[in-house]
């Protein structure tokens, strides 16, 4: 087998079929020795990537960084008895004694009738939509050699336009610019071996504004599929800025129960709540405030949460669960209904259901209903907080308990009035979404839970008194 | 403990030290301060139980070098996940990009340092049969089961890993460590009626599996997640408000390594970005506390022979008497504040650039009797128990979620209240340390430290405190 140690950046760029044909080659070797073994079926997945970044602070260079990754992970399944193996070592003998221990361990696990392969007949579907060269392009693969030294000067540029913006910031954490390309294949012995490849390009800056009452750090971040979509150095650079001297002046609020905005970085976390509690790991442990929820409730019945994987573009795109099952367009929520679960097959079969392709997680899950200018969720608000930052693990899946520290602003007369800090949120998740009263236009498509600023009737506010 | 790194590491790929000496020479010199080689190989396995069965088993190996170099304050980085010649001659030309100066002279590197003796010579990959293994989780498990009838959840995890790590850098070092690591980890979930309520126990540290295998050792720790489940089972809504808050000894230390550890940290006080920035000498915390951060205690898991630079582990005085007086370092750190390294730097892996990091992070213990603690507080919340916590170094604020609490009045503790979160700020908080217990324990070792996207194990631990003064972030 050839190493492709050998490739230069620029050639794994410009032909990623040939990095694919090793990786392809290395999963076919795994799952025939895992059959030679004596496993009954198997799947694999390997995976390469190549990033290459430059950070900088205060106008020069902090780091420049080149990093080449590749890894296997290789699962055997034997009279319903399971095994996992993984390296990052790609040598042919590590992968064969990487599955000899995959293999060992499947001598030692008990029985579980859940295990092994999704169902053939569903594998035979992904099969044939794999020979049909019928899959559309999804849009992920705009590969660019961008040399070094460009992605440091672009930081310097995106730091000095955050710097220059205001007087009022003192120091720089830095600013960094990035390139990922990434290329797996994932492989089963029922005869599926499908691949995906994407890029990224990603800029973020973080800068520390300064008063008499002290420090304040903040960050505006940007990423794209191709290096021409991303924003201008000076937008990321000028955002941080703003966003971090803005926060200066922060102060407690009292303690008492008042309406939330959650603003769009923090609203997808929410929902990515939501989803947690809804998959199948969390429901089959008992371990979900949204057992037995199928068909209830659980949003306000204007809103809807709809996935679709197959998003040209978009950041969680792919054909395939990582069980190697079509993935389709499907609602979660639908007009307010927990409409599905999100499983893959291992655990829809703990269930007694069938899969819902989730195998992986969720894949570009975007909220739909009646979305509300941001303007008039503050009047509608009219005394309460704006949430920008939560912290801590407060989260408790189990009952739904949520409580977690933030930073944000208060909102008087229907405007923001001052930085809020220091204070803690508290409600719980079940009530917190049924108390969705609107959500905001302000939907960022740049990440794979795409959902706007989320308002919640009323959580408990505690900071002074 | 180095010859044993130093020949798992180079021996199968027929590296000497002369290719390392070579490699170092290439990639120092010229404007380049600092040029390193880190080799490191881990394997790790872990074996799963849940619902009733041990179901999942899982093995991984990775090995790597990772090479830096560094001028002034920037560094450059690139690592290979092979070890060979050309591999690392590839790589040391990528980090030297960070110096566009050719480089000359050659690196002769010193003796290796002797390794300290920390913890055990064992392979716990490679100790006894799996077979013991899914015998001790099921055991476990039936254990659990028959401590109360309401347990309908139980999953067990066992874990451990062996690691070699070998560096040699241009300003002569050459140190080689060990490591092993293990962990034990029960979780159950409890039902009553319609609630639902789940407890943890677990532990670990450097040492061998045999020991968590001791009826002795996961005996306790299967109560300890039993009785923490009943105990949010009777648990009442937390209350809201600032208020006096006790910490129990132990674990609930996560609010030194929160509140004041990593704003002590050397990276972000060399760029001034932490609230604790430029402090050194002044009073931070009330004089009854002393903090230390120690890599040098015996089988921790947050313990190093030599941190991942190749300084041996060291113990920091971080605040004495309530007076900051050092920060944590690491190489690049120390030498661009002019001071020594303090046996902090450590990394993820190859793959991942050192940083300083916590050890062991702990409060020595002060006069108090925990019953007089308690017996002090008219109106607040015990907390004993911890899910971990998170910070905003520059402006200081911390939080940390407990799980395990009680309601306090009148010097009583009363009903378990709901997992709340509390905040506070890092620089006051302890000013506010009202009494400080004379009960000082070490957490049992699950604690795992991110920063900037690297996770490494650590330790923390603390007397009983009394805080005159947190924010509790309940619901009423």
């Amino acid at each position: 087998m050839a190493s492709s140690g050998s490739l230069t950046v620029a050639d794994w760029l410009a032909q990623p079929e040939r990095e694919r044909e090793t990786l392809v080659g290395i999963a076919k070797r795994a799952l025939d020795q895992a059959t030679e073994g004596g496993a009954e079926q198997a799947e694999v997945s390997v995976s390469s990537s190549l990033a290459r970044e430059a950070g900088v602070r205060l106008g020069d260079i902090e780091h420049l960084e080149e990093a080449r990754d590749r890894g296997v992970r290789v699962t055997v399944y034997a009279g319903q008895c399971s095994g996992t193996a993984s390296t990052g070592d790609l040598r042919p003998e590590v992968i064969d004694q990487c599955v000899q221990h995959a293999l060992e361990i499947a001598r030692h696990t008990q029985r579980d009738r859940a295990a092994g392969l999704a169902d053939p007949a569903l594998i035979a579907e992904s099969v044939d939509e794999l020979n049909s060269g019928q899959l559309t392009d999804l849009d992920l693969w705009h590969p660019e050699d961008i040399a070094m030294d460009r992605l440091a000067e672009r930081a310097i540029e995106m730091e000095r336009s955050g710097r220059e913006a205001d007087q009022r910031i003192a120091n720089s954490e830095g600013a960094s610019v990035s390139l990922e390309a990434s290329l797996s294949v994932h492989g089963n012995t029922l005869g599926f071996m499908g691949s995906r490849q994407s890029t990224s390009f990603s800029q973020s800056c973080v800068l520390i504004a300064q008063d008499d009452q002290g420090m304040q750090r903040d960050y505006d971040w940007d990423s794209a599929r191709r290096w021409s979509d991303l924003n201008g150095p000076e937008q990321t650079g000028r955002h941080a800025a703003e966003k971090t001297v803005r926060r200066l002046g922060a102060k407690r609020v009292p303690t008492g129960p008042v309406p939330v905005i959650f603003a769009p970085p923090v609203a997808k976390g929410l929902i990515g709540h939501l989803v947690s509690a809804a998959s199948g790991g969390s429901l089959y442990r008992r371990s979900s405030f949204l057992l037995d929820a199928l068909g209830e409730a659980v949003l306000p019945e204007q809103f809807s949460l709809i996935e679709s994987p197959r998003l040209p573009g978009g950041p969680g795109s792919s054909h395939f669960d990582a069980d190697g099952i079509a993935t389709r367009e499907q609602a979660l929520v639908d007009r307010g209904t927990l409409a599905r679960y999100v499983l893959s097959a291992y655990s829809a079969r703990r269930l007694g259901t069938v899969t819902t392709a989730n195998a992986g997680g969720i894949r570009n899950l975007r909220i739909d209903g009646p979305l509300t200018p941001r303007d008039e969720l503050l009047a509608q608000v009219g005394t309460g907080l704006l949430v920008t930052e939560v912290m801590g693990q407060g989260v408790n899946l189990v009952n739904g308990d949520y409580s977690r520290g933030a930073a944000g602003f208060w909102i008087e007369n229907g405007a923001i009035a001052w930085p809020v800090e220091e204070i803690t949120i508290a409600g719980n998740l079940r009530n917190m979404f049924l108390g969705l009263s609107a959500a905001g236009d302000d939907i960022d498509p740049r990440n794979n839970i795409q959902t706007g600023s989320l308002l919640i009737d009323r959580m408990t506010v505690a900071g002074q008194g | 403990m180095f010859e044993l790194a130093r020949s798992q590491l180079l021996d199968p790929t027929g590296l000497d030290q002369s290719d390392i000496e070579s490699t170092i020479s290439r990639l120092a010199g010229g404007a380049v301060d600092f040029g390193e080689l880190y080799f490191q190989r881990r394997v790790s396995e872990a074996w799963s139980l849940e619902d009733g069965a041990v179901k999942n088993g899982s093995w991984d190996v990775d090995q790597g070098v990772g090479v830096r170099a560094i001028a002034g304050a920037g560094t450059g980085f690139a690592y290979a996940d092979a070890i060979t010649l050309p591999a690392l001659i590839d790589a040391a030309d990528s980090a030297r990009a960070i110096s566009r100066q050719a480089s000359r002279g050659q690196v002769r590197l010193a003796p290796a340092i002797t390794t300290p003796e920390r913890y055990t010579h064992v392979d716990p990959t490679r100790e006894g049969r799996s077979a013991d293994r899914v015998e001790l989780l099921r055991t476990v498990d039936a254990y659990v089961r028959s401590l109360d009838a309401r347990v309908s959840q139980v999953s067990v995890n066992i874990s451990g890993s062996h690691e070699f790590i070998l560096v040699a850098a241009s300003d002569g070092t050459l140190a080689g460590d060990v490591r092993p690591l293990v962990r034990l980890d029960i979780r159950v979930l409890m039902e009553d009626g319609d609630r639902r309520e789940q407890g943890f126990a677990g532990g670990g540290g450097r040492y061998c599996l045999a020991e968590l295998m001791d009826p002795d050792f996961w005996q306790p720790q299967a109560k300890e997640a039993v009785r923490q489940a009943e105990v949010n089972l009777r648990a009442e809504d937390a209350p809201a408000g600032h208020m006096t808050v006790v910490l129990g000894p132990g674990w609930p230390g996560v609010l030194l390594h929160e509140a004041i550890g990593h704003g002590l940290e050397g990276d972000f006080n060399r760029k001034g970005i932490s609230a604790f920035s430029n402090r050194i000498g002044e009073q931070v915390a009330s004089p009854e506390c002393t903090i230390v951060d120690d890599g040098t205690l015996a089988d921790r898991r947050g313990s190093l022979a030599i941190d991942d630079e190749g300084t041996p582990a060291g113990s920091t005085t971080l605040i004495e008497n309530g007076r900051l007086v050092a920060y944590m370092q690491d190489k690049l750190n120390a030498r661009l504040m002019g001071v020594k390294p303090t046996g902090n730097g450590r990394r993820e892996s190859f793959a991942h650039l050192p940083m300083p990091r916590m050890t062991n992070t702990y409060m020595l213990p002060g006069n108090h009797d925990p019953g007089e603690i308690l017996a002090s507080v008219e109106d607040g919340i015990y907390a004993v128990n911890f899910n971990g916590g998170q910070v905003d170094i520059t402006s200081g604020k911390f939080v940390f979620a407990a799980s395990e609490a009680y309601r306090v009045k009148n010097g009583k503790v009363g009903v378990p209240i709901k997992g709340a979160t509390l905040i506070g700020n890092g620089p006051d908080v302890l000013t506010r340390v009202g009494m400080v217990g004379n009960d000082l324990a070490l957490d049992n070792g699950v604690g795992v430290c991110g920063k900037e996207g690297q996770s490494v194990p650590v330790g923390v631990g603390q007397p009983t405190l009394r805080i005159d003064g947190l924010t509790v972030g309940g619901t009423h």
